[in-house]
C-alpha cells in the first residue's frame, strides 16, 4: 500500500464524517493559532524594546548611582565632577564622549495650553550621545551652558501639543513652570519607545536646570550618559569609568555604589524578560494545542470501535499490522496538519489585529510571524497528532481478524 | 499421491467463557483435494465458521496441525498470517463485507493493495467485476447495489489475487432464491474456469448438493461424510 493511497483514503474516511473531522480539527486549529499569535507578539514586544533601546545611540553606557545586584548603605550621589573625571582622556581613554544629565518632569504652558513633559538638563554633548537630529533651529551649546541661558530644544509630541505644528517655533517663549524658556530647536520626531514617547520632551542647558528648575544640590547630577570610543571598546570603558568612580567614592573595598550599564546588557536583559514572556505565553498556548491533541486522541479512538468490522475486513484480506497503522497514524496527521495549517494563518490574523489594536492604541508593537515559529507549529502539530493518534492505531492494528470481523 | 491443498491432524479449538470451556471444534482431521468443490453443514452451533475461520488464518487454533498448500501454518507470526490470507485464501461473507464508502472497483482493488501489486491494478480489478456480471457498475458504492450485486463485488474481490481457495460462509443467505442460485453458479464456475479450490459453509441442502463432497459437523467433531471422499 503507497503513500499516496494512503492520504487519499484519509481524507476520504475524514470527508465521510465533516462535522466530526471539523470540530476535532479547530481544536488543533485553536491551539495552533494562539501559540503562533503568543510568539509573534512576544517576539514583536521583544524588537519593540531591543529596537528601542538601540534607538537611543550607539555604543551607549548608563551610569546610575546605586548597586543593582547588591544592597549597599548611603550611595554617593553622582556628580558634575564625576562626570569630568570620566571625560579625563588619560584616565578614560576608551570614553569617547560624556553628557552628565538631570530630569524631572515638570508643567510646560505655552497661552493656555499645557503639558506635562520629561523636562532634561542636559549638556552639548547629549545630542551626539544620544544621535539625535533636529528638524529646525540648534542644539544646547556651551555658551548657553555658561550663560545659564533660558533656552530649550522640544520634541515634537510638546509641539504638537502646545503649539499644534511642528515647524517655525524657534524664537516662540515657553513657561517651565512659569519661567520663559525661547525655543531655539525642535527635534525629529523618533516616535515611542520602551521608556513612553522619546517626543515627549524638553531639553534645556543642565545649569540653567540646576539653578532655576530641578534644583538639584551642588553639582549633582541623575545620571551620566558614555559614549564609548568604539564599539570594540564599550567594556573596556566599562572598566575605566568602575575605577574611575571607584576611586572617587572611595569604595575600592566594598561594594560599589553605582552601576554601569551598557546598551547591550539592556538589550539582554530587555530579552531575557521578554524571553520569559514569550515563553510563558506560549506554554499557556501550548497548553490548548495538547487539549487539541487529545480531542484527536478521543476522536481515533471513536473511530477505531467504529470501524472494528472494516479493520476486521482489511485484515482479512491481507493488511498486515504496519498497514492498519499507516491508516489511521495519516488520518491523525491529516487532522492535526489541517489544523496546523489553519491555525497558522488564524494566528497570523490574530497577530496582525494586535499589531493595529496596539497601533490605534499609540502602542509601538509589531507582532512578528517568524518562520521558526510556522515550522514550530507545523511540526508540534503533526507531532500531536501522531503522538495521540498512535494509541488509537496501535488499538486498531493489533485487532484479531476474527474478533473484529465478528463485531457489528 | 493425493494433492491435499488442505490438511488438518486433530484441530482443536476451545473457548475459555469464564469457568466453562466450551470445545467449538474437538479433533478435526480432514484432508482437501485441490481443485475440489466441498461443503460444510452441521446444524448452528456445532462449529462450522469456527472450522471456516481456522481454514482462512484469520482465526488460531487450541491444537493440533493445519498445513494450507504445503505451508504449516501453525507458528506463524501475525502479519505471515495476513500475507497468507492474502496470498492463498478469498472470502466471500454472508454480510458481504465491502467498504461502504468506496467504489466497487476500490473494493475489488483492496486485496491488491495488501499485496503491493501497482501495476495493472486497474485493469485487473476491473476484469475481475466483469468475470462477475458487473462491467457496468464498477463505480458504484455498496448502498447503490442490491444484495446479489454485492455479493457479485465479494466474489471479485476473493478471486482477484488468483487464491488457491474460496472459502464461501453462507454465501447466499442473506439473498433470495434466485440471486444465490446466480451468486452458487458463479462460484462453481470459478472452480470449472480456473480450478480454483471452494469451500462452501451453508444449511441449503440445495446448495450443498452442488458440491462433490459435504462434509457434516455436530458438535465440533466430523460426524460424517458424503460423496466422494
Ligand atoms: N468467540 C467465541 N467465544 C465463545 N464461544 C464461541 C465463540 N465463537 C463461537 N463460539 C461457540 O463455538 C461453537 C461453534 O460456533 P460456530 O462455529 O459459530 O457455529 P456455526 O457456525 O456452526 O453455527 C458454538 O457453541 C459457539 O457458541
Ligand atoms: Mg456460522
Amino acid at each position: 500500500m503507497n503513500f499516496g493511497q494512503a492520504i487519499i483514503e484519509a481524507i476520504e474516511s475524514l470527508n465521510a464524517n465533516k462535522t466530526r473531522s471539523g470540530l476535532t480539527i479547530l481544536g488543533i486549529v485553536i491551539g495552533v493559532a494562539a501559540v503562533i499569535a503568543m510568539l509573534a507578539v512576544g517576539n514583536g514586544a521583544q524588537n519593540t524594546i531591543t529596537g528601542s533601546i538601540s534607538g537611543l545611540g550607539s555604543n551607549l553606557l548608563f551610569v546610575f548611582r546605586g548597586n543593582f545586584t547588591e544592597e549597599v548603605r548611603n550611595p554617593e550621589y553622582l556628580t558634575q565632577a564625576d562626570a569630568d573625571a570620566i571625560s579625563d582622556p588619560f584616565q578614560a581613554p576608551s570614553v569617547a564622549m560624556v553628557a552628565p544629565v538631570i530630569n524631572s518632569n515638570l508643567e510646560v504652558t505655552f497661552s493656555g495650553e499645557k503639558t506635562t513633559p520629561t523636562i532634561n538638563g542636559v549638556t552639548p554633548s547629549y545630542q551626539q550621545v544620544r544621535n539625535m537630529t533636529l528638524a529646525e533651529g540648534e542644539f544646547i551649546n556651551e555658551e548657553h551652558i555658561l550663560g545659564l541661558a533660558s533656552v530649550a530644544v522640544i520634541g515634537t509630541d510638546v509641539a504638537d501639543t502646545l503649539f499644534g505644528h511642528r515647524d517655525g517655533l524657534i524664537g516662540e517663549t515657553i513657561r517651565i513652570e512659569g519661567q520663559p524658556f525661547r525655543i531655539i530647536g525642535v527635534l525629529e520626531s523618533v516616535g515611542g519607545s520602551a521608556f513612553g514617547s522619546e517626543d515627549n520632551v524638553v531639553n534645556i542647558p543642565i545649569t540653567t536646570a540646576q539653578t532655576r528648575l530641578i534644583r538639584r544640590a551642588s553639582d549633582r547630577v541623575d545620571s551620566i550618559l558614555v559614549q564609548a570610543a568604539s564599539a570594540d571598546s564599550v567594556s573596556q570603558a566599562t572598566e575605566e569609568i568602575s575605577e574611575i568612580l571607584r576611586y572617587r567614592h572611595r569604595t575600592k573595598l566594598g561594594a560599589d555604589d553605582f552601576t554601569v550599564f551598557s546598551q547591550q546588557d539592556f538589550v539582554k536583559t530587555a530579552q531575557t524578560i521578554t524571553n520569559v514572556l514569550t515563553i510563558f505565553l506560549g506554554g499557556i498556548a501550548g497548553i490548548s494545542l495538547l487539549v487539541g491533541g487529545i480531542g484527536i486522541m478521543n476522536i481515533m479512538l471513536v473511530s477505531v470501535t467504529e470501524r472494528t468490522k472494516e479493520i476486521g475486513l482489511r485484515k482479512a484480506l491481507g493488511a498486515r499490522r504496519k498497514d492498519i497503522l499507516i491508516q489511521f497514524l495519516t488520518e491523525s496527521s491529516l487532522l492535526s496538519l489541517l489544523g496546523g495549517v489553519i491555525g497558522i494563518g488564524l494566528g497570523w490574523l490574530i497577530a496582525f489585529i494586535v499589531g493595529k489594536i496596539a497601533a490605534a492604541s499609540n502602542t509601538q508593537l509589531n507582532p512578528v510571524v517568524g518562520l521558526d515559529a510556522i515550522l514550530l507549529a507545523t511540526l508540534f502539530s503533526t507531532a500531536v497528532g501522531l503522538f495521540f493518534g498512535i494509541y488509537p492505531a496501535n488499538r486498531a492494528a493489533s485487532l484479531q481478524p476474527v474478533e473484529a470481523l465478528r463485531h457489528e | 499421491m493425493t494433492d491435499w491443498v488442505i490438511e488438518t491432524h486433530n484441530l482443536t479449538k476451545i473457548y475459555q467463557m469464564g469457568n466453562i470451556e466450551v470445545r467449538a471444534l474437538d479433533g478435526i482431521d480432514i484432508q482437501i483435494e485441490r481443485g475440489s468443490v466441498i461443503s460444510i453443514m452441521g446444524p448452528s452451533g456445532s462449529g462450522k465458521s469456527t472450522l471456516m475461520n481456522l481454514l482462512g488464518c484469520l482465526d488460531r487454533p487450541t491444537g493440533g496441525d493445519y498445513i494450507l498448500d504445503g505451508i504449516h501454518v501453525g507458528k506463524m507470526k501475525d502479519d505471515e498470517l495476513a500475507d497468507v490470507r492474502n496470498r492463498k485464501v478469498g472470502f466471500v461473507f454472508q454480510s458481504f463485507n465491502l467498504l461502504p464508502r468506496q467504489t466497487s472497483m476500490a473494493n475489488v482493488e483492496l486485496p491488491m493493495r495488501y499485496a503491493g501489486i501497482i501495476k495493472g491494478r486497474r485493469e485487473k480489478a476491473a476484469q475481475a467485476l466483469q468475470a462477475v456480471g458487473l462491467a457496468d457498475r464498477m463505480t458504484h458504492k455498496p448502498t447503490e447495489l442490491s444484495g446479489g450485486q454485492q455479493q457479485r463485488v465479494a466474489i471479485a474481490r476473493a478471486l482477484v489475487n488468483d487464491p488457491a481457495i474460496i472459502m464461501a460462509d453462507e454465501p447466499t443467505g442473506n439473498l433470495d432464491s434466485k440471486s444465490g442460485k446466480e451468486i452458487m453458479e458463479l462460484i462453481l464456475n470459478l472452480n470449472k474456469t480456473k480450478g480454483t479450490t471452494i469451500i462452501i459453509v451453508t444449511h441449503d441442502p440445495v446448495v450443498a448438493e452442488q458440491t462433490q463432497r459435504i462434509i457434516r459437523l455436530i458438535d465440533g467433531k466430523v460426524l460424517a461424510e458424503d460423496g466422494i471422499a
